[in-house]
């Protein structure tokens, strides 16, 4: 949404004095619009004219950066609507959410299943990474849980509608960068107040989304522009409706008072129904959440959901791969075959379902093959004959096996030759075509 | 200045397509906005959910459903029946696994005796899926199709390599709906529409399932399928394109690890049933918000909460 070289150039002095290093302010504005030059080029645009200018072409969303050391993340940012249009760039946040009538025992439950949910996938650490606590009417309770989870070095979320409770629980973790939420229109004033101190982005929350846009405007003037808008609403279809009116409204519809991040409360929608949040977080995932609360976390959850946020923020130029190394099933053997494909993960993931399914130990290797299919890799001359074999010299598998049989995918059965020359001592045997037919192969193998 | 709200509005409309007869039968499409965005306009026929049974018994997918369906045997129509009064499913896929030629290679006759009894057993439409050998699949879709004249089923599915013999009989002969499989490719989708055209099916007889994923599996592509082809669909009024989309996620969903690794192989992972229920629950929303009129689950429980997030987003 840049401005025209026209617009520019009404906001320079139009006296043509030549110190950009243009003849005319006309040429200097039309290549300011162009983005080749740098409007502060000209010593005398007036401040003014520069906050129009570096409005006009601002992202049309907000990032934001929040938590501290390796709990920072970023969150906004987003220029699309469609990931095919152009890479979405900060992935949604998970926060578990805490409340102040939660006892003990269910406090250390929740943050027990935090630490163990911590896992790799393919080369991404998946977990949750933030807190929310909520104050509702225990402030000692409140405080309390906030101090036992803030232990856990995750982005802190504090949430409270009351600006003296506020107050004091950011004070607690205001070194760790955190969001404070629960801002509205009785209590804005002192929430920004409490925002601005600390330099933290703050949450706004209206009945409506013309009261919201209100807020932001008021948030605006009251001079805290770091804001994140909860678009939760009072049911599952209004969440759904404001989370995309909102995201929308910045991409497409030009309109910056709607150019933040935003957070829904899962956990309150879903009420009490896992099974619920795990299909509104997964909306949410596709749909424009910035941070999603749930009520908590397990394995069960997270494998899909963020299984699916790892799917959805990948950049489309980029193949997603796998680390090549050799990956075993079922404890292999020292006569367990060995296995051949590419680091294309997505063949990766087919493959090794098959090999799983099939419940046979085997070995599988994966050379660094470029990241792609394996017609396309060996196409590209990086899944031949010395690719492989320096796969398998390096995997170590040769010292290990005492039954050397290396099966490779049916289609590139022409590199059965070059492989047998390669690997002297080795049985080259040609696998199926497809994975599908891995297990009944498999099981003829043995 | 007051919020002023952002409205999309398309010219295109997704196709309705009947399925089943009588009280139990339905339409899906009708929209003409991005799913589910009734604050745009119109959003069409609500989404429908079927469950998946198969022609094997449930053993042969676990334990868990094993336990489940007991009460039915190795039964298929008591199961189809038990299915269709337990859990109200809008449609029943019957998946013909064992007529596999790997595998138990039943002959079509038999495929075709199993079919009719399924189907004189339940009220809700039908869909008849194959065991993914395409030649198989098409002479036992042929002789289903000539079986269960006039019950409006769904043939899923007729792809490129025998979408002639599919489609000939399947829709033009005994005039039952066609599924266009493809897989996961915008340009591949169009065209099996088209050449089905070509061949004389109606647009009114066709449904496209344009391939599926499960989430963390290269779901990316099959939600950036959608999107684009909703945005031809929709926006540019594409009418090789305006086809709905019904997606079998459970063909898929249930044969990745996070479904498949027993509690004794991922420890840390907790219940396996509960896990592939996770999974499946977050395919089949993630399917619709991109653009499925209709998806396939297979688990009762992911089919109740797929249907309740319909609702409330209805
Ligand atoms: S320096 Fe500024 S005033 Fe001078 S010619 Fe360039 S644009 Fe015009």
């Amino acid at each position: 949404m840049g401005l025209t070289g026209l617009e520019i150039f009404k906001l320079t002095p139009r006296t043509n004095c030549k110190e950009c290093g243009f003849p005319t302010c006309m040429a200097f504005s039309m290549k300011v619009a162009s983005g080749a030059v740098e409007i502060e080029k000209c010593p005398h645009i007036s401040d003014e004219a520069k906050g129009k200018l570096s409005e006009a072409t601002a992202p049309p969303m907000k990032t934001f950066t929040i938590g501290k050391g390796d709990a920072e993340r970023k969150i906004g940012g987003e220029t699309v609507l469609y990931r095919h249009e152009k890479t979405l760039v900060n992935k949604p946040l998970v926060a578990v959410a805490f409340d102040d009538t939660l006892n003990a025992e269910e406090v250390d439950a929740k943050i027990n299943n935090i630490k163990d949910v911590d896992y790799e996938r393919i080369g991404e650490q998946m977990n949750a990474e933030a807190v929310l606590v909520r104050y509702g009417t225990d402030k000692e309770s409140f405080l309390n849980i906030l101090d036992k989870v803030s232990q856990l070095g995750k982005i802190n979320i504090v949430y409270s509608k009351d600006a003296s409770v506020a107050k004091e629980a950011i004070e607690k973790v205001k070194d760790t960068n955190p969001v404070l939420m629960g801002a509205n229109k009785d209590n804005l004033n002192d929430m920004v107040a409490i925002a601005s101190e600390n330099k933290i982005v703050l949450g706004l929350e209206a009945p409506t989304l013309e009261e919201l846009y209100d807020l932001v405007q008021a948030a605006d003037k009251a001079g805290h522009k770091d804001l994140i808008l909860n678009t939760t609403g009072e049911e599952i279809g209004k969440a759904f409706e404001n989370t995309v009116e909102v995201r929308r409204a910045a991409i497409t519809g030009g309109d910056r008072t709607f150019g933040y991040p935003s957070l829904v409360f899962v956990n309150d929608l879903a009420e009490g129904d896992e099974f619920m949040e795990t299909a509104l977080a997964s909306t949410l995932v596709l749909r424009y959440g910035s941070i999603i609360v749930l009520s908590d976390i397990s394995y069960k959850r997270a494998l899909p959901l963020f299984g699916l946020r790892q799917n959805i923020y990948t950049d489309p130029q980029k193949p997603m791969r796998v680390e090549p190394k050799v990956y075993e099933f079922g404890a292999p053997k020292e006569d367990s075959p060995v296995l051949l494909t590419v680091d294309f993960a997505l063949t990766y993931f087919v493959v090794s379902g098959e090999i799983e399914r099939a419940k046979s130990p085997a070995w599988l290797l994966i050379p660094d093959a470029g990241g792609y299919s394996v017609l396309t890799s060996w196409a590209a001359g990086k899944f031949g004959g010395s690719v492989i074999r320096n796969a398998v010299k390096e995997s170590g598998l040769e010292e290990k096996l005492t039954k050397k049989r290396l099966v490779i995918p049916g289609k590139v059965a022409v590199l059965k030759g070059d492989i047998e020359e390669e690997l002297p001592g080795w049985e080259v045997i040609v696998g199926p075509d497809e994975a599908m037919q891995i297990p009944k192969f498999l099981k003829e193998l043995v | 200045m007051g919020y002023k709200k952002t409205v999309k509005k398309y010219n295109g409309t997704i196709n309705k397509v009947t399925l089943g007869t009588g009280e139990k039968a339905f339409e899906i499409g009708g929209r003409n906005v991005m799913p589910f965005y009734k604050f745009d306009g119109e959003a069409g026929e609500q989404a429908k959910v079927g469950i998946e049974i198969s022609d094997e018994p449930a053993s042969s997918w676990s334990e868990a459903f094993a336990e489940l369906y007991k009460e039915a045997g190795d039964d298929t129509a008591a199961w189809a029946k038990l299915v269709e009064e337990k859990y109200a499913p809008d449609f029943i896929c019957l998946r013909f696994d064992g007529a596999d030629p790997n595998g138990k290679n039943k002959s079509v006759e038999e495929c075709v005796e199993v079919a009719k009894k399924v189907a004189d057993e339940i009220s809700v439409p039908l869909v008849v899926a194959g065991s993914k050998n395409d030649e198989k699949d098409s002479e036992v879709f042929q002789k289903i199709a000539e079986a269960l004249q006039g019950k409006n089923i769904l043939i899923l599915s007729a792809k490129e390599e025998n979408y002639k013999a599919v489609g000939a009989a399947g829709a033009l002969a005994y005039n039952q709906k066609i599924s266009a499989e493809s897989s996961v490719d915008i340009n591949l989708a169009k065209q099996l529409n088209i050449l089905l055209g070509q061949l004389g099916v109606k647009k009114e007889s066709v449904i496209m399932d344009i391939g599926s994923a499960a989430v963390g599996y290269g779901f990316e592509y099959v939600t950036s399928t959608m999107d684009r082809i909703l945005l031809a669909s929709l926006g540019q009024n594409d009418d090789t394109l305006q086809m709905p989309i019904i997606t079998p996620i459970s063909f898929d969903v249930w044969s990745v690890k996070e479904a498949l690794a027993t509690e004794a192989d991922e420890p840390a992972w907790g219940n396996q049933i509960e896990r592939g229920i996770h999974m499946e629950v977050s395919t089949a929303v993630s399917c619709l918000v991109s653009g499925s009129d209709a998806v396939i689950v297979r688990h009762p429980k992911s089919l109740e909460t797929v249907k309740k997030f319909i609702e409330k987003l209805s």
